[in-house]
């Protein structure tokens, strides 16, 4: 089934947001969340949105995945104003755009079993049973799981790590150009986080997927991305490759985020000195 | 070093599950914190190290239940057991005056429609029912200022606070009694990394000012740990695994799963930037029927076949204790963080 | 604004950590299989059954029709008749069980539409949002701010002079009340409903394809399967009293028995003041004990439910805490030698 996930190679980004704005009605007047920002997706690569709660990357995240409505701007799939599609063209898009959320908890049907989950929009693709049961081996052969172990059981009888990896495979299933993970790890174990992040460098290696990773933790982003966007307060403060962005940041907001981050070894010196 | 301040011995704590089965979450845990320091106790979900901070802090309710331990604190010693008769009364008088509890999420408990100087008059009162409002206020007013924070805070309303803010305040409410040891259960983990800072300074603040004589600080925050704490104990599965001074234990670590956690770090660094860190193989241990010997055995590269036969007790190598069979082996050698990473 | 970074780092709740077993007990086990059904839900449950018993299944064995003329004006109970006589002299206990039976039914129907009308247009409402739910909401207002007894009495008094028979008898009355009192079920619905709309669980659902009326019913539906039941369970109750009021109050189909126009009759042969109690008193308590039964029913269905308000069976409850005082006994027993030995 491995062709099935390859991605064609295009030129120029895959996925790309232009001068999108978002604003909020609240009571007497309303707020910006996501203020005219532009950023593009190249293929094959992982592209982390860094930003504190309430920078707007999530709305950014939700608007790109087309479940918010935008107030202005485009979003661009391959080329295409998908701003405004609808129906059958929007869930054809979903095929193309797949996400996995932060919580592993609420993001399953908790009636459904992990098979069922898996199978669930699978309808349209008029693939053979057999067919059907060798593509859920392979994609939750990506993320380390076996059938076998899985596909009976119900969210509430599997850990959070391992929820979080049906998720992806959930994603993988409809055979992604792009995959969208808004904070997809930030709710596991440090040890957990590590082989999720492995699973979607892995992806990104081996089948060439475009990974957009919005996290607030710049280290994470720093393990994983190859690019990196800095948002505050809604604006794009500071874009570049993850070298650049993270050791030799130019902007003061990136520049104080950095700092302010504890550091495993470099916090203990900062105490002893302090 | 100097003096004990609080010493947990031998610490049992159950959940009853559904089942009718007992779950023990904590099981027969020894604890020190040293006089004027800070502990942090770590450890991925479900270790059990919020359950001993409830332990500890004497607020276990149904279903949880402790069934055995002891607590020495100043001069007192406290029968931590929450089976004995009595034993909420008993415990009451403890609460809050010599331990405080900062529970997990506490800033999003406070009523938003509440103005900050409300719950500083409700909880003092709460511990002396005479307290006057003037009294409460004086002592707030008095206690933000020793800690260079705006008094003004006191007459706004909480929905007004940033979450950063309201956690700080939360944390001085908590403290107005001067608790002996405050117990702060993963304080900064909703907190953005400036106001987690903030946190941090203004916790370091007050133990220097002695308005409490430690804390335990539980967090699975590592890099937070290393910036807070004196001493660090790791839980996994329901015991302590290692417990050392923090920055021994961050730069040597004597236990496989300290030291696996401490490699899943993810720090912006050169460093992180070109390892590749494994994570832990397989999954935390049922705790209704945990695995033998050393709990940690079935996901340890170290394994040996005396770690699936007897549970190893503390090896201590001066002031660090670790209970692992290699590290038995291994005499003050760090465990090499190769074994993480590919 | 993005109300999903307020909770963000906070790891997986701590607490019994109980993972499957292995073994046998991993085999997949529906949610629903985990329910605990207390004994109040027996007891309400086996009451609604004795009395559905009385309706169905009594008459079968009981002598006498309800249309079958045995006496006079209320003959005083005795050993053929038990409970006597009514006005027109049939039986009372036999046009008991079968008014019983028509109210069920009536309680039935009336309480499945208000129910299905109420659950269609709060979900809708809920979930879809927008201008949807504001007309939804605003129809369901104006419905709500109509005094429903006077469209009851307006709609009953026009059903009597109808020319088709179907709604002449019980079910067109059953149709009336509910039609009329699905509003505040579905005003209920639409808030769970908006609110299970914004678990994430549904955009996975979208992004998997699925269609709105596909998420209506897969994904939003059973998350609020619990509270329709429960609603559902209400209406019933509410149905069979509203009967009840429009029957005594002469509205009802005439022609047909039910537990309303019992009374109605007793009410109108001066029962009460001849002191005939056979005649009033035996429809009320079967009434009471209807709408008891259905309303303890809800609320020990909510136990069910609502896994914060179930208490577990007394015997398990003190067998574990007997294992668990036997257990601590040993415990402080093992920590006292330790100590000795120390």
């Amino acid at each position: 089934m491995s062709e099935q996930l390859d991605t064609t190679p295009t030129t120029g980004p895959v996925l790309s947001a232009v001068n999108v704005t978002k604003q909020f009605r609240v009571a007497g007047g309303h707020i910006t969340a996501v203020d005219d920002v532009s950023v593009d997706f190249h293929a094959g690569k992982v592209l982390a949105v860094v930003g504190e709660s309430g920078s707007g990357k999530s709305t950014l995240a939700r608007m790109l995945l087309r479940l918010m409505p935008v107030t202005s701007g485009q979003i661009m799939y391959q080329g295409k104003d998908v701003t405004h599609i609808k129906g059958g063209e929007l869930r054809k898009y979903w095929t193309d755009v797949q996400a996995v959320f932060q919580d592993p908890f609420s993001s399953f049907n908790q009636f459904f079993s992990v098979g069922h989950t898996l199978r669930r929009g699978m309808g349209r693709q008029h693939l053979s049973e057999e067919n059907l049961d060798q593509l859920i081996e392979t994609c939750l052969g990506y993320v380390g799981l076996k059938p076998a172990d899985a596909v009976h059981k119900y969210p509430h009888q599997l850990s959070g790590g391992q929820r979080q990896r049906v998720m992806i495979a959930r994603a993988l299933m409809m055979n992604p150009k792009v995959l969208l993970a808004d904070e997809a790890t930030s709710m596991l174990d440090a040890s957990l986080r590590v082989s999720a992040l492995n699973v979607l460098q892995d992806l990104r290696d081996n089948l060439g997927l475009t990974v957009l990773f919005i996290t607030h933790d710049i280290g994470q982003a720093c393990y994983l991305a190859d690019e990196v966007v800095v948002m505050e307060h809604g604006l794009i403060v500071e874009r570049g490759t993850t070298d650049a962005v993270i050791f030799d940041p130019k902007n003061d907001y990136t520049k104080r985020l950095l700092a302010d981050v504890p550091d495993l070894k470099g916090s203990l010196k900062v105490r002893k000195d302090g | 070093m100097s003096g004990v301040l609080m010493r947990a011995t031998n610490v049992t704590a159950v959940y009853a599950a559904d089942s009718g089965k007992d779950v023990p979450a904590v099981d027969n845990v020894t604890l020190e914190v040293p006089d004027g320091q800070i502990l942090g106790l770590a450890g991925e979900s479900g270790c059990g190290k919020s359950t001993l901070g409830n332990a500890l802090a004497m607020i276990a309710n149904p279903p949880l239940y402790v069934v055995a331990g002891k607590m020495e604190i100043g001069e007192e010693t406290i029968d931590l057991s929450t089976l004995a008769k009595g034993a909420n009364e008993v415990h009451r008088g403890y609460r809050g005056a010599t331990v405080s509890l900062l529970p997990q999420g506490a800033m999003n408990a406070v009523s938003p429609t509440l103005r900050i100087r409300n719950l500083v008059v409700d909880v003092m009162r709460a511990h002396k029912r005479d307290t006057t409002k003037e009294e409460a206020l004086d002592r707030a007013t008095d206690r933000l200022k020793m800690l260079e924070m705006p008094t003004r805070v006191l007459d706004q309303y909480a929905h007004q606070l940033s979450g950063g803010m309201k956690q700080r305040m939360v944390t001085v409410v908590s403290t107005l009694l001067n608790p002996q040891l405050l117990i702060a259960d993963e304080p900064t983990s909703a907190l953005d990394v400036s106001s987690q800072k903030a946190l941090i300074e203004m916790l370091l603040a007050m133990v220097e000012k002695k308005i409490m004589r430690g804390v335990i600080f539980i967090t699975h925050d590592l890099p937070v740990l290393s910036m807070v704490t004196d001493r660090l104990a790791i839980m996994y599965a329901g015991k302590i695994v290692e417990n050392g001074p923090t920055e021994e234990l961050v730069n040597n670590a004597r236990h496989p799963y300290t030291s696996a956690l401490l490699s899943s770090v993810l720090d912006p660094t050169e460093e992180t930037r070109t390892k590749h860190v494994l994570g832990i193989p397989g999954s935390p241990p049922n705790l209704g029927n945990p695995p033998s010997g050393c709990r940690f055995h079935p996901r340890c590269k170290f394994a040996m076949d005396e770690c699936s036969a007897t549970e190893p007790s503390f090896l201590y190598e001066r002031d660090h204790a670790v209970a692992c069979w290699w590290a038995n082996k291994h005499a003050f050698e760090t465990v090499p963080m190769e074994v993480n990473q590919a | 604004m993005t109300n999903i970074q307020s909770s963000a780092v906070v790891a997986e709740t701590e607490g019994p950590l109980v993972p499957p077993e292995p073994g046998a007990a991993t085999k997949a086990r529906p949610a629903w299989r985990s329910l605990n059904f207390g004994p109040r839900l027996w007891v309400s449950a086996g009451l609604i059954l004795l009395i559905t018993l009385l309706a169905f299944v009594g008459p079968l064995f009981y002598p006498y029709a309800p249309d079958q003329k045995v006496g006079s004006l209320y003959d005083s109970p005795s050993a053929e008749h038990i409970l006597g006589t009514e006005n027109f002299g049939y039986d009372t206990l036999a046009v008991l069980m079968s008014s019983t039976r028509n109210s069920l039914i009536n309680g039935l129907l009336a309480g499945t539409l208000a129910v299905f009308i109420g659950v269609t247009i709060g979900i809708l409402a809920g979930y879809v949002g927008g201008w949807l739910e504001e007309l939804l909401m605003g129809f369901t207002n104006i419905v709500l701010a109509i005094p429903s007894i006077v469209i009851l009495i307006l709609i009953s008094i026009s059903l009597q002079s109808t020319d088709i028979p179907f709604l002449k008898g019980i079910v067109g009355l059953a149709l009336v009340i509910g039609i009329t009192s699905w509003p505040w079920t579905a005003r209920a619905v639409r808030a769970q409903a908006s609110s299970v709309g914004t678990r994430e669980h549904i955009d996975v659902a979208k992004l998997s394809g699925a269609r709105t009326p596909g998420i209506l019913l897969f994904d939003v539906l059973p998350y609020l399967a619990s509270y329709v039941v429960m609603a559902w369970v209400l209406q019933l109750a509410s149905a069979i009293l509203a009967e009840s009021t429009l029957s005594m109050l002469g509205l009802g189909p005439s022609g047909t028995n039910s537990l309303g126009m019992q009374l109605h009759w007793a009410l109108a042969f001066q029962a009460v003041a001849t002191g005939a109690w056979w005649a009033f008193l035996p429809p009320t308590i079967v009434l009471t004990l209807i709408s008891f039964g259905l309303l303890y029913l809800q609320s020990s269905l909510d136990e069910v439910f609502n896994p914060r308000l179930r208490r577990g069976k007394k015997k398990n409850l003190a067998a574990a805490a007997a294992r668990r005082a036997e257990n601590a006994r040993k415990l402080a027993e093992q920590n006292e030698r330790e100590e000795v030995t120390a």
